[in-house]
């Protein structure tokens, strides 16, 4: 960073401000998130309770939800992401502007949460596109949701200006309805399964 | 005013010789050649009037059979639920449609055919309601194995 920390708060002092033009842009970028009116399940229930004046996302520069993927920033994926919903979520995704953020908002949506085990739901959303940051809680509270916002404001504070313009993640690939499931399973691109832990494999049988 | 399940089977046995009810617990059995007969005489006749089936789900029974289970309101009767149940083979169940008899049990035969695999006779459509067209087989049976249910996604070994 070309400022110096100690020098620019010495200079304010002074009355004279200082900055540096990613600095500004981000502050500007991270307080003008716009997300992707959009829920899914119970969370997103949590998600206009945010939304409203009692805990007032407004406060962090997100209060204008859009109803169209192209005007969006931040995609909340808000709760169960059902196999028969997963091919629209990566659509909408992919019809979003760059840069664009997502944030998984409570164990369905990360993990598939109580439904782990069902046939119908997805095993967690980053599955399929790429996760910022992950809420716990089910659901999250209006609170869990706003320190997971700051967190992604962090997020883009970290990285100067060009690189989030650089980096584009491009279109993901949209699952398709197969005989007992989505074809692919997984985006290997985003996620690979994990390796078995040592502790795993010496407790559980192999599966025939 | 409640009706005793055993005045229902009463009457039915009175109304339908030839039908075998059970009295099981507070469902009544029948068979599954008399669905139709049954479901349309505890809608017709004046005293029963079941004009509502609130409620048309399976439940399976590995590795024997399947039941079929209708939960029929009155209201004009004010009166139900009563509960009838089915006994199918889980190869090939087949059984009547009620659908004719009530038009609200359409769907609910579609979700016990895309679920539990159950055909129903004479319904005017019956296909897949919740899971798509190219899924195979019916996730609710108990032995229906989830393709992704090992939680690491390691491929058999």
């Amino acid at each position: 960073m070309a400022v110096d920390h100690g020098v620019q708060s010495e200079l304010q002092k002074q009355g004279v401000f200082m900055t540096t033009w990613d600095q500004l842009v981000n502050w500007g970028r991270s307080n003008s998130i716009w997300p992707l009116q959009f829920g899914l399940a119970c969370c997103a229930i949590e998600m206009i309770a945010t939304a409203a004046s009692r805990y007032d996302i407004a406060r962090f520069g997100s209060e204008i939800f859009r109803a169209s993927p192209r005007q969006a920033d931040l995609m909340i994926v808000a709760g169960t992401v059902t196999k028969k919903m997963a091919p629209q979520v990566v659509r909408l995704y992919n019809q979003m502007a760059e840069p664009k953020y997502v944030i998984s908002m409570g164990a369905c949506a990360t993990s598939g949460g109580p439904f782990h085990k069902g046939y119908n739901v997805l095993k967690g959303v980053d599955r399929l596109i790429p996760v910022d940051v992950y809420i716990p809680g089910c659901p999250p509270t209006p609170q869990a949701l706003l320190e997971g916002l700051m967190k992604l404001q962090e997020k883009i504070k970290r990285r100067s200006m060009g690189q989030a313009v650089d980096q584009k993640q491009g279109e993901y690939r949209i699952p398709e309805f197969g005989a007992s499931g989505l074809v692919p399973r997984y985006n290997p691109e985003v996620w690979q399964p994990p390796e078995p832990s040592l502790e795993w494999t010496a407790t559980t049988p192999p599966s025939s | 005013m409640p009706l005793p399940i055993e005045d229902i089977k009463a009457d039915l046995d009175a109304l339908l010789p030839g039908v075998t009810i059970t009295v099981e617990g507070s469902a009544l059995r029948i068979e599954p050649k008399d669905v139709a007969a049954v479901c349309r005489a505890l809608k017709e006749t004046e005293r029963f009037r079941f004009d509502y089936v609130a409620n048309l789900t399976a439940v399976d029974y590995p590795p024997t059979h399947l039941d079929v289970v209708y939960h029929l309101y009155s209201m004009g009767q004010r009166c139900g639920p009563v509960t009838l149940k089915v006994k199918l083979p889980r190869e090939q169940p087949v059984v009547a449609s009620v659908t004719p008899i009530w038009r609200g049990a359409e769907f609910q035969e579609r979700e016990v055919y895309d679920l539990f695999g159950v055909r129903f006779e004479g319904h005017p459509d019956l296909r897949r309601i919740l899971m798509w067209d190219e899924f195979e087989g019916h996730p609710m049976r108990k032995d229906y194995v989830v393709e992704d249910q090992n939680v690491l996604e390691r491929p058999p070994s």
